[in-house]
Formats: C-alpha cells, sequence, structure tokens
C-alpha cells in the first residue's frame, strides 16, 4: 500500500473494506487488455515452437538439457553474456547521468537537439552501426589514416573491429539514450529545494546528491539500468558484427544453432535458459522497484529547471553535451559523410582516398533500373515505417498504460505482484525464436494471421511494451496519494482523477514512453526480416537488401537509406519535444 | 505514399478479420534473397490468370526452418532456396511433393542432385577466393591457385574468411577445404592457415567491404573468400562507373565451392497443378535470364543467355571441390564444431 515519505510501511494493517474491494476489482479489470495480447501474442507463439522444438529431439528433451549444460564451452558462454552485459550497463550509466543531469537540471538552448541526437543510434540497425565504426575505426578508417599520416607509420595504430572494447562501446552508443530519457525525466521533476535545503543544513554538494537526490532517483535509475542490461544480455547484432567469432552470447549461440546448424532443441534449450535470466533478473528488480519507489511531490520543470547561468556549471555542461555529442556523432556523422562520398581509391595503398562530394546514391535510390518487384523507393520504405511505428506507439500505449497504471495504484496485489516481472520477458526473448513461434501459432486457426502485415507491428509491440510500462511507471509511483484522496474524498469518480490528476502529471512520461515505441519500432529489424510481407518493406530491410549486394553503388545507396533513416528519427524525437513546449497543463 | 495507404487499409482489414485466401492465389515462400523483374512476374501472371504472393521469411536458414515447422498447415505452395548443404535436411523432413518437371531434361546432370525430384534445381553460384588485382600488381605477387599456397608465409596475414557457423559462404569455403583435403586433412590445413594469420569474421558484408581491400577501400586484406560473380558486379554496380573490376576470382580446379538451389512444392498444397506451372516457369528462359541481375545467382539452364559483363568477367570455375550433399547433412555440425576448436578457440 502506499507508503510514507520516509519509506516506512503503515504501522497498522487495516481491515479491507468494502470500497477497496472494489477497486481491487477495477484494477483486476485493467489487467485484462495487456495480459490477453501477451498471451496471445507472447506466451501461446513461444510455448508452440518451444514444444515444437523440443518434440524434435532425438535425445528426449532431458538428453538436449544434459547435452547443453555438458558442453565445455557452456560456462563461458554464460559467464560472458553476463560479463559483457554487466559491464555495458555500467559504462551506459557513467556517460549517461552526467547527461541526464544536464538535461534534468538546466533548461538551455539545444536541449531539444541533444535529446534527438542521443535517440538516432537506437534506431540504426547493427549491420549499418558496424559499417559506421567500420568507417570510422577499421584498419582504414578516418582515425586510422589520420594517425598513419600524422605520425608516419606503416600499419593502422588502432585495432579496435571484433574486440570486447568494440562490443562495449557499440552498446554504449546504443543505449545511452535510454539512460539519458528515463532518468533525465524523472530529475526534471524532482524538487530541487530538497537537495538545497540539505546543502543549507551544512550537507557538501556531493553529500547532498549521494544522501538526497540519488535516492530519489533510483526508481528511475534501476528501470532505464534494467532495460540497459537487457538488451546487452540478448545482444545479437553487435556481439556478430562487431565483437566477432571470438566472441558469443546466449542469443548469438540460439540464431546460429536455429538458423546454422537447424538444431532446434538446442535452440530451444537455449532460449529457455535466457529466459530464465530474464525472470530471475527481473523478478529482483521488480521487488526492488517497489520497495524504492515512494510519492514525491513532483515540480513542474519550470520550478525543477534552472537557466544556465553561472560559469561553473555553463562550463561542465559544455563539456558533457560536447563528450556526449561527439561521440555519438562521430559514427554517425562517419556514416551520413560517407554516404554523400564518393572515394576513388587507390587499392591495396594505405594513402588517403580522393573524396568527392556526389549526391548519385540519393538519386539511385529512387530508381529501379532492373524492375524488381521489390524495389523500395525511399519514400515508400520511409512511409511503411512510419506506418508500422505509428500503429506500434498506439498499441503499445494503449496496452501499456492500464499495466503500469494497475502496477502503480496496487503494488501489493497478487496480481501485480505475479505479473509484474513477466512484462520484461518479451526483451530475454530472442528475435528468430520469436519470428519462428508466430509462424507456429499465429498461421492456425483461431489466430490465422499468417502473412497478414499487422504481425509486423505486432511483434514491434512485444519489445516496446515493456518499455511503455517502465516509463510510466517511476513517475505514476511518484504521485502524492493524497492528491487523489482529496480529489476522492471531495466527491471525484475514479475516471476524473485519473483524467485530472494523473494524466496531466504523467503526460511528459507518456510522451516519453511514445518516443520509445516509436524508436524501437523504426529500428527493429531481426523480427521484421522474418514477418515483413515484401509489399511493405521497412528502412532496415531495405538498407539491409542493399548492404548484402556488392558493388560500391549499392553500399552507397545502404548508407544513403541509413542517412534518411536518422533524418526521419531526429524529425520525428524534435516533433515529440515540440509536443511537449506546447503542453500547457503542466502542473 | 500509396502504397502507405494500401498498408494502412490492410493491416485494418487484417485486423478485423482475415480474409480468406482466393483460390488463384499462388504462395511462393523464399529466403530474402529472392528477387524478380515486374516483367518476368507480369508474365506469369499472364499466362496462367493466378495471382502470386511472394513470402519472404528471413535468410536461407530461417525460412527453410520456417517452412520445416508449418510442415502440418503449409504456409505456402512452393519453397524456393534450399541449397545443397541443406538439401538432404529437406528431403529427410519430407516437406516436398515428387515433380519430374518436363523441364529438367534440358538442365545438366550434375546440378539435379535429387533422384527422387522432390527438389529441382533452379540456380548455381560458386564461392571463389577474390584478390585485389592491384595489391598483386604492385608487390609483384603470383596470385595464389592452390588452397595449399594460403598457408605460404608468402601470403602471411592476406586472407579473410567467413564463420562457417554463421555464414553461408564461409560453411561453402570450409567445405571446398574438407573436399580438397578430406576429413582427414582439412583440420591441419586450417591450423596451418591460422599459424599464417588468416583472419575469421562473422558474416559475408564484414568480409567483403569492411575487411577485404578490393572493393570498399575499408579493408587492407587482399584475399577474401566471396562469390566467382562478384568481380562482374564490381563493373556493374560501380560508381563511378569502370571498364574493368578492381578484383578478380581465383578458380583453379579444388579452390571453389559450388552451392546449388531448389526449389520443390510443399506437401499439401491445394494448387498442385499451377506450383507445377511455376515450377515450370522458374526453370524457362525467360525466368533464367532474369535471375543474374536480380539475384546475383546463375542459370542452370544452359539455354538462357548471360549479360555481356558476365561474359566478359565471370569466372566459372570447371572443377569446384566435391562434396556429398548426404555427407553435409550427416556432419555438418561436427564439421563447423571441429572447424571452430581449432581456429577460433
Amino acid at each position: 500500500m502506499d507508503r510514507g515519505v520516509d519509506g516506512s510501511r503503515p504501522p497498522v494493517r487495516r481491515k479491507v473494506t468494502r470500497g477497496e474491494t472494489r477497486s481491487s476489482l477495477a484494477t483486476g479489470a485493467l489487467w485484462i487488455g495487456p495480459l490477453a495480447f501477451l498471451a496471445v501474442f507472447f506466451f501461446y507463439p513461444l510455448a508452440s515452437i518451444l514444444s515444437a522444438s523440443f518434440a524434435r529431439s532425438p535425445a528426449g528433451a532431458w538428453g538436449t538439457w544434459a547435452e547443453v549444460f555438458g558442453r565445455a564451452s557452456f560456462p563461458r558462454l554464460l559467464g560472458f553474456t553476463f560479463g559483457q552485459a554487466l559491464a555495458s550497463t555500467g559504462l551506459t550509466l557513467l556517460l549517461g547521468l552526467p547527461a541526464a543531469y544536464l538535461v534534468g537540471r538546466y533548461a538551455f538552448r539545444g536541449r531539444s537537439l541533444l535529446l534527438a541526437l542521443t535517440a538516432i543510434p537506437f534506431v540504426m540497425p547493427t549491420v549499418v552501426v558496424a559499417a559506421a565504426f567500420t568507417a570510422l575505426l577499421g584498419p582504414r578508417g578516418w582515425i586510422n589514416l589520420v594517425l598513419m599520416q600524422v605520425l608516419h607509420l606503416e600499419a593502422p595504430p588502432i585495432s579496435f573491429l571484433h574486440t570486447l572494447t568494440a562490443i562495449l562501446v557499440a552498446h554504449v552508443f546504443y543505449n545511452t539514450t535510454i539512460v539519458v530519457r528515463l532518468v533525465g525525466d524523472f530529475w526534471s521533476h524532482l524538487d530541487p529545494r530538497q537537495a538545497q535545503a540539505a546543502q543549507v543544513l551544512g550537507a557538501g554538494r556531493l553529500y547532498a546528491l549521494r544522501t538526497v537526490t540519488l535516492p530519489l532517483l533510483l526508481p528511475a535509475m534501476a528501470a532505464a539500468s534494467v532495460l540497459v542490461f537487457l538488451f546487452d544480455f540478448t545482444s545479437f547484432g553487435v556481439i556478430l558484427l562487431l565483437g566477432g567469432p571470438r566472441f558469443s552470447t546466449l542469443e548469438v549461440e540460439i540464431y546460429t544453432q536455429t538458423v546454422g546448424l537447424l538444431n532446434l532443441p538446442v535452440a530451444a534449450t537455449l532460449a529457455l535458459i535466457q529466459l530464465a535470466c530474464t525472470l530471475a533478473l527481473s523478478a529482483a528488480y521488480t521487488t526492488l522497484a517497489r520497495r524504492v519507489s515512494r510519492p514525491l511531490a513532483v515540480q513542474p520543470r519550470r520550478i525543477a529547471q534552472q537557466p544556465l547561468l553561472r560559469a561553473r556549471p555553463r562550463w561542465a555542461a559544455a563539456v558533457v553535451a560536447s563528450a556526449l555529442a561527439a561521440f555519438l556523432l562521430a559514427p554517425l556523422g562517419a556514416l551520413a559523410l560517407r554516404s554523400v562520398t564518393r572515394l576513388d581509391p587507390e587499392r591495396g595503398e594505405t594513402s588517403f582516398p580522393t573524396p568527392a562530394i556526389t549526391l548519385a546514391y540519393y538519386k539511385a535510390l529512387g530508381e529501379n533500373p532492373r524492375q524488381s518487384i521489390f524495389h523500395a523507393a525511399p519514400a515508400t520504405a520511409i512511409g511503411v515505417s512510419l506506418a508500422y511505428a505509428s500503429l506500434t506507439v498506439v498499441l503499445s500505449l494503449a496496452l501499456g498504460m492500464p499495466a503500469a497504471w494497475a502496477l502503480a495504484r496496487r503494488p501489493d496485489d497478487f496480481l501485480s505482484r505475479l505479473v509484474d516481472p513477466l512484462l520484461l520477458l518479451p526483451l530475454g526473448t530472442s528475435a528468430v525464436t520469436l519470428g519462428l513461434g508466430f509462424t507456429l501459432a499465429l498461421a492456425v486457426p483461431p489466430f490465422d494471421l499468417r502473412a497478414s502485415p499487422v504481425l509486423v507491428p505486432l511483434a514491434h509491440t512485444l519489445v516496446a511494451f515493456p518499455f511503455v510500462v517502465r516509463s510510466l511507471l517511476p513517475p505514476l509511483r511518484s504521485l502524492q496519494p493524497r492528491l487523489r484522496q482529496a480529489a476522492s474524498v471531495l466527491g471525484a469518480t475514479p475516471f476524473r482523477i485519473l483524467r485530472t490528476i494523473d494524466l496531466p502529471l504523467v503526460a511528459r512520461a507518456l510522451l516519453l514512453a511514445a518516443a520509445f515505441a516509436f524508436t524501437i519500432s523504426l529500428g527493429e529489424f531481426g523480427a521484421t526480416t522474418i514477418l515483413a510481407r515484401p509489399e511493405y518493406p521497412t528502412v532496415p530491410v531495405a538498407i539491409y537488401r542493399y548492404l548484402s549486394r556488392p558493388g560500391a553503388l549499392n553500399y552507397g545507396q545502404a548508407l544513403a537509406m541509413s542517412t534518411l533513416l536518422m533524418m526521419v528519427c531526429a524529425g520525428a524525437m524534435l516533433a515529440f519535444e515540440k509536443f511537449r513546449i506546447g503542453e500547457q497543463r503542466e502542473f | 505514399m500509396k502504397r502507405t495507404s494500401t498498408l494502412l487499409l490492410a493491416l485494418g482489414l487484417a485486423a478485423c478479420a482475415p480474409r480468406p485466401a482466393e483460390p488463384t492465389v499462388l504462395t511462393v515462400m523464399t529466403h530474402d534473397s529472392f528477387a524478380a523483374s515486374e516483367p518476368v512476374v507480369q508474365a506469369f501472371e499472364q499466362q496462367t490468370g493466378a495471382h502470386l504472393q511472394f513470402l519472404p521469411s528471413g535468410d536461407a536458414g530461417t525460412a527453410l526452418n520456417r517452412a520445416i515447422l508449418a510442415r502440418e498447415q503449409p504456409l505456402a505452395d512452393v519453397f524456393y532456396g534450399v541449397d545443397n548443404t541443406f538439401l538432404s535436411r529437406a528431403l529427410d523432413e519430407d516437406i516436398f511433393e515428387a515433380y519430374n518437371s518436363p523441364m529438367l531434361e534440358a538442365i545438366p546432370a550434375f546440378f539435379d542432385l535429387d533422384p527422387t525430384h522432390r527438389a529441382l534445381p533452379v540456380d548455381y553460384g560458386d564461392v571463389c577466393l577474390n584478390y585485389d588485382r592491384s595489391y598483386f600488381d604492385a608487390h609483384a605477387l603470383p596470385v595464389p591457385d592452390r588452397l595449399e599456397d594460403l598457408a605460404d608465409p608468402a601470403y602471411h596475414g592476406l586472407l579473410v574468411v567467413e564463420n562457417p557457423a554463421t555464414s553461408s559462404p564461409g560453411l561453402a569455403f570450409l567445405l571446398a577445404t574438407i573436399g580438397h583435403f578430406g576429413e582427414d586433412g582439412y583440420l591441419d590445413y586450417w591450423r596451418a592457415l591460422r599459424e599464417n594469420d588468416v583472419l575469421v569474421v562473422n558474416d559475408w558484408e564484414a568480409a567483403y567491404n569492411g575487411e577485404f581491400s578490393g572493393a570498399s577501400a575499408l579493408g587492407t586484406r587482399p584475399l577474401v573468400v566471396s562469390y566467382g560473380s562478384s568481380p562482374p558486379f564490381e563493373v556493374i554496380y560501380a560508381d563511378p562507373p569502370v571498364s574493368e573490376p578492381g578484383t578478380d576470382a581465383i578458380t583453379a580446379d579444388d579452390t571453389c565451392f559450388r552451392q546449388i538451389e531448389f526449389v520443390g512444392i510443399l506437401k499439401g498444397t491445394a494448387h498442385r497443378r499451377l506450383a507445377q506451372q511455376w515450377i515450370d516457369f522458374m526453370l524457362s528462359v525467360a525466368f533464367q535470364e532474369d535471375m543474374p541481375l536480380q539475384m546475383f545467382v546463375f542459370p542452370v539452364n544452359p539455354q538462357a543467355k548471360l549479360d555481356p559483363v558476365f561474359e566478359a568477367f565471370m569466372a566459372v570455375p570447371a572443377h569446384p571441390a566435391q562434396v556429398e550433399a548426404q555427407a553435409i547433412a550427416a556432419h555438418r555440425e561436427q564439421w563447423i564444431e571441429a572447424w571452430t576448436e581449432v581456429v577460433l578457440r
């Protein structure tokens, strides 16, 4: 039940009143939509593919378990999967938290742009990010070429590709936005006067941060960390393309066993192990989250945020903002630059290629000289991607809002405690497992959707849904219960309380959730490539088509398409930000 | 944008109720590299009055998994894109109905690997070593023409290959070494390659565009495992236009591995006659001539003519390395795991 500001339980257990029973039933009703959705589109396909896979095991299901656990490489596989995810999450927090402080605490010019910029890596397909890092840090990438020129070296001094460093850097590159947005958004509502009061009472800045601000931020930090960790834990493309063959995670192994070896029983065993790890982690997290969240005096941004007036914060802000921008812009910029550069290389040599500016790759995108039936004109691909993304936003908000509300209102309900950890499970499921599960379960009555285009936004919604819930929960949980109680005493209906008290307070979190759902859909590739209809190609699918073909023109077109995707993403994020500023009813 | 509104409409309809399939729709399940040109597809549709629906289902391995898993309730009438490394698995899983197409008569016997005619050959491609011509010119280094050469210190650190566990050209090259050195010798050969600093990456894109010096100018290694057809594509998709490719393929005996792709009628189809017509059409000259520029693979029908660029720059090995399809199906996992142990650990 609701806790006091200090987080302690109310001392006396009260009897359950009839009003509370009714409200408990109402909370139960909130779960109907989300649970039905997860049952039909997640648990049912998952159960179908897992049972079909085990049924194919010649040694029986138990024999497969013994085989998997008996492999000499298994402890290493599990250890590396956890280790790299832990390290990546730590580094992501290290870069993300200062940036979250900056965008949370200060109002400054370029804030929206910085936020939009952090979202771009999130939508980039891993094949493109791998190409970007190759263009920047590969053996003949810009940085190595410059160093060789300046230092008169024979061989490239930096060996970046196919190292653990490459994996960690790419993970930080991808996921910093989760920390910046979730924590930054929460921070921008914290009442700065609490920390100021501590300082007035003699606490140092750091002491006030550690003892006042950080504990208050804990719910948002925990939510961001668990999402980042799960993304890194189930990382696929980054490990495969930037890590190279010496590194493998559970997710990579599931893919290899399924696709390369057609060994479905082993793949299913590994998929279950990955799910079990995800469940254990999310159970630990949801327990923690319930304990650390507490009602706060939520403040509107114009009180919580201050302009950058004094010199010291200005300098610090400039350092943080430019470090973040440089880190994100360098690979993206290298990509965009290559998409308008035609290289005439002296092949096999280590000198600078002579570049010339060209728009040929962009022009070629609109042409279909071979009259291919699957040609994806940029306008079509962007239109299809936007349509899928919008549908994903609508679906995941429609499912995530009631779920988050039920969790926030009655965190100690049996149903809430049971379901809460399950909500993160879709993030721990490999795309190829889920894609094949859809094939098995959703192609036969009663859910005969076999080649329906609706499968793509459904799959995207599965990934977006946990994000929506995690974005909405910290602010919803921090609402002062007294406000609701007061409204209730004054005769407001539950719906009116929702509309007039809860909604305005979490409006910004809703936009944040929508932005996450939008970008997740825009960048998703793994499930899309299995389920997409050729008439409706998304931008990542179109990029991949170009990238998998030889010839400089195809390579250039892939980069041009990627640059378009970046621009669409940045535009959409700026539009989301604009939406926020126009919001007048802020508390 | 028109397509976007069609999509929205389709999404709306799909959300309401699944539409019953019209009787004249032939569904063809493929891997995601499948492509064909508009006029060719229209020709078939006009000829038969049927409508073709293609169902790309991920990469070749994923698509085959999908077809196998959906065996009881087939998702399509025809499956295209199982290659000779997966052929035995597909036949053992019994997903195809036999069809002895009259078109098979024209097709050379060495492509027709399934005597039961459940899987019919459509196209082939040779996985061969490619090299950066200017590197070998500049360093006055002879181009290797035997697999053994690659273990020679003269070629130290020059080769990049793909991981056979994650990449189909990578697997094909591993099979070439097994075909040449035999099951007893290939691991020693790979040990020698490892000594000679071979670089392994996980996919063709990373090897060819990222590490190979002959294509994108981003790599430093002048030897790569790619396709016999890659050099003509360096001309066709060059930018700026060039008169000849900067790369060439090595096609000496026993250095390449031939991938052959097959099509089959899925068991339980309701459109058997139409499916037969589509298979005959895929083997006909019109479709076979369309393939190279759409899918980067080559016709099995010798009557199909190739674009002059291919005639000029494509290398076709006279004697690719041989490994039986049954042997591949039986030992695939074991070979890959042994290779991983020797090369990556």
